[in-house]
């Protein structure tokens, strides 16, 4: 079966149109971002007094978040619950989790006014427990580091015995070679833990990302402000996690030319509807008893909106992945995560944005020209370096689009380890 | 000791139902509010305010905001049009008017509430807010890692940022002049009021001085001291001659804002119990479904 053949590093040209179109993105938005960095949020950002947060928080952070849970989900699914099969897709969302929370960081840092002091939650003397993103943030950092190490085994398994450093950097060979097997010998023993804390750490810091608008009930528009948030952000999270790891193998296989792995993408697919239902049905359970159902048919921006985001991106790909015909074809598939994916993001932006309402505003707020180059730049940045990632490392498995399939069950089995050099 | 795997599930359901338990609100533990009777207080008096904006000078002054001439303070017209601290301006009066006579007005003294539980202390990850037993709710820059989730927070939209300055930046907001007080002296703006409009003292003594005042003339004011109790109750305390929907001041309930996270935060983290309940259920069932797929195991992982 297609599953029998383990992650290795796609061959392909890193080169090409698609990738050129990403350059000239990543570059753009590096220059505002250095501009932002030289001449302050004033000058890049239509931030004010009464919209202290803008793209950067909506987007790059609470968005990005939402859409790296795929790492955590596949964890839990392969991991924990043993559902072994899925194994070839964890390393692929792995690697998403860690470029995506890496990219939250560095987005995050264009924000913070004083941002050379991101590391002063770490302090004990400035613990403040009480505060949601105290716990946020040093969620967030250890979740972090946890996905490096879990991807070390991945680096180890690539290079252990064959570490060959350029130039005068060789004298230290040897070193980095048996650095790299005591890494693969303590992680392969005690991976568990690490993957274990993934999870938990996640469930923590998805949630209270919830938790961060409820401080500010006279603020946020009753359609979302509800104690309910983080249950909901957590739900949320973990639906749009399968879908997203998805998303990213359709497209990895058309842009490496590979075959997809239709039928365990489709196997997860399976969870999707149910984990949307569930979430559905909180949302509106909660809508119903806070009396709130009255502002959804208001007509206003933020009735609107949430309806889009509700509509279209919970209820359309929860039907449209209840047919076994669409769970079966790439089409469907592609289509349904791809609304998954933009219903929550979605909801990051309506909690975070669209919701928030000044109390004396003086005007609205959309995003400047920088802000949306950095937000552009960074995502760009992040495919590249997916790809250039997965050129390197053993992430994904998956054959030749070419092959027939009765090869590919064979060939990698009688393929020696390191013959991909 | 070898568990079989029924009891290892069982073990597991244990864990959720302690998951579940301990992932309730827990409203006793919410930290009881720092407001204390004997804490410095100010009452703002918008029937004895004249508009004359001596306030906002001297609070320029003591605090080095702006490079503004005196004479600008002059102005009094711009209080006609409704103006919010700034990082520049730590306080503004506005001149409000009655919707059903135009020559009635009164004008509003506005700066940061030095609320009894700030939402902005609550808010702050690093701790550079925090309300001073004496009354001040105090900033210390130092610390302040400029993500603003403190101007999320603030019920009373106060704190201004410093967007324009590329390093450095600081989150404005009245001090209560703590420093002053500190040394015994009321407030600068207090001390410079010409008409009595803003009453320094203990908060209990200021309150009464309030309650009082509504007694002995009670067609002046609008029988209720906006801050008594508003978002858990506040520093600065007003008087006014109508309802507060026009004072420009927002519609409060009693409720100290932190609590609406704090009892969140509080129940996920008490104690660490919830987070570790978590990693044990998971940790077994790991244990528990090892091998249930063993035919399925393959090169990977
Ligand atoms: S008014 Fe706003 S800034 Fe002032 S103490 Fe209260 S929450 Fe903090
Ligand atoms: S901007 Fe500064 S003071 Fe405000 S919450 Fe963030 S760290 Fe605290």
């Amino acid at each position: 079966m297609a599953e029998h053949h383990g992650p290795k590093p796609v061959k392909t040209p890193f080169m090409s149109r698609g990738t050129l179109v990403l350059i000239a993105l990543a570059l753009a938005g590096g220059a505002c971002y250095l501009y932002r960095m030289v001449f302050g949020l004033a000058a890049a950002t239509n931030l004010d007094n009464q919209w202290p947060w803008g793209i950067w928080i909506a987007i790059d952070v609470a968005s990005g978040v939402a859409l790296a849970a795929g790492g955590f989900t596949t964890a839990a699914l392969a991991d924990i619950f043993h559902k072994e099969k899925y194994h070839a897709i964890v390393r692929p969302a792995l690697l998403t989790a860690m470029l995506g929370y890496t990219f939250v960081v560095i987005g995050l840092l264009a924000d913070l006014g004083r941002y050379y002091n991101v590391w002063h939650p770490m302090l004990p003397s400035m613990w403040q427990g009480n505060s949601v993103l105290f716990e946020v943030g040093i969620c967030v950092m250890i979740y972090l580091s946890v996905l490096y190490i879990e991807f070390l085994p991945i680096v180890a398994e690539r290079f252990m015995g064959r570490v060959n450093l350029p130039g005068p950097l060789r004298i230290f060979n040897r070193v980095v070679d048996s650095w790299l097997i005591v890494c693969h010998r303590f992680l392969g023993r005690f991976i568990s833990l690490f993957i274990i804390a993934g999870v938990v750490l996640s469930c923590l810091h998805q949630s209270s990302l919830g938790t961060l608008m409820v401080i500010a009930p006279t603020k946020v528009h009753p359609l979302w402000y509800t104690p309910a948030l983080p249950a909901l952000f957590l739900m949320s999270a973990i639906a749009v996690g399968f879908p997203m790891v998805i998303f990213e193998s359709i497209l990895a296989s058309r842009s490496f030319k590979l075959r997809p792995e239709r039928e365990l993408l489709s196997g997860i697919a399976m969870y999707t509807p149910v984990l949307l239902a569930a979430y559905l049905a909180v949302k509106i359970a909660d809508l119903v008893e806070r009396d709130a159902v009255r502002y959804v048919f208001e007509g206003s921006l933020q009735s609107v909106m949430f309806l889009i985001e509700v509509g279209l991106g919970v209820v359309a790909p929860m039907v449209i992945l209840l047919s076994k015909r669409a769970r079966n074809s790439i089409a469907g598939l592609f289509t349904a995560s791809s609304l998954v994916i933009f219903g929550v993001a979605l909801n990051r932006i309506n909690v975070f944005l669209i919701s928030y309402r000044p109390l004396y505003p003086e005007k609205s707020y959309f995003p400047s020209p920088f802000e949306i180059l950095v937000t552009v730049g960074l995502i760009s940045t992040l495919v590249l370096v997916y790809r250039a990632i997965v050129m390197i490392f053993p992430v994904i498995a998956a054959a030749p689009e070419a092959a027939p399939r009765e090869v590919v069950v064979t060939a990698p089995a009688s393929e020696p380890e390191g013959a991909t050099r | 000791m070898t568990l079989d795997r029924r009891e290892i599930l069982r073990l597991a359901g244990v864990g959720c139902a302690a998951l579940a338990a301990g992932v309730r609100p827990a409203d006793a533990e919410l930290a009881p509010s720092p407001a204390s009777a004997d804490s410095w207080a100010v009452l703002m008096d918008t029937v004895a305010c004249i508009g004359c904006r001596k306030c906002e000078w001297a609070c320029n002054v003591e605090n080095r905001l702006s490079d503004a001439p005196a004479s600008t303070f002059d102005n009094l017209k711009v209080v006609d049009a409704p103006r919010r601290p700034e990082h520049d301006s730590f306080t503004v009066v506005n001149r409000f008017r009655s919707p059903a006579d135009r020559d009635h007005s009164w004008t509003v003294k506005l700066q940061c509430m030095h609320c009894a539980d700030p939402a902005c202390a609550s808010a702050c990850l690093v701790g550079a807010l925090a309300k001073d037993q004496t009354g001040p709710v105090t900033y210390d820059a130092w610390k302040c890692i400029g993500c603003r989730y403190c101007m999320v927070a603030c019920p009373f939209q106060i704190p201004a940022y410093e967007y324009n300055k590329p390093v450095q930046p600081q989150v404005r907001k009245c001090t209560f002049c703590a420093p002053r007080l500190a040394e015994g002296r009321s407030p600068a703006c207090v001390a410079i009021c010409p008409n009595e409009a803003l009453t320094f003292g203990r908060r209990q003594v200021v309150l009464d001085a309030a309650h009082t005042r509504i007694q002995a003339s009670p067609g002046r004011y609008f029988p209720h001291v906006y801050g008594e109790s508003e978002a858990g109750g506040t520093s600065w305390l007003y008087l006014a001659p109508v309802e507060f929907a026009y004072t420009g001041l927002p519609a409060l309930d009693d409720e100290p804002i932190p609590h609406h996270t704090e009892r969140i935060q509080h129940a996920i983290f008490k104690s660490f119990v919830p987070p570790l309940a978590l990693y044990g259920v998971l940790g077994l069932v790991m244990h528990a479904l090892r091998g249930d797929n063993g035919h399925q195991e393959n090169t990977s992982g």
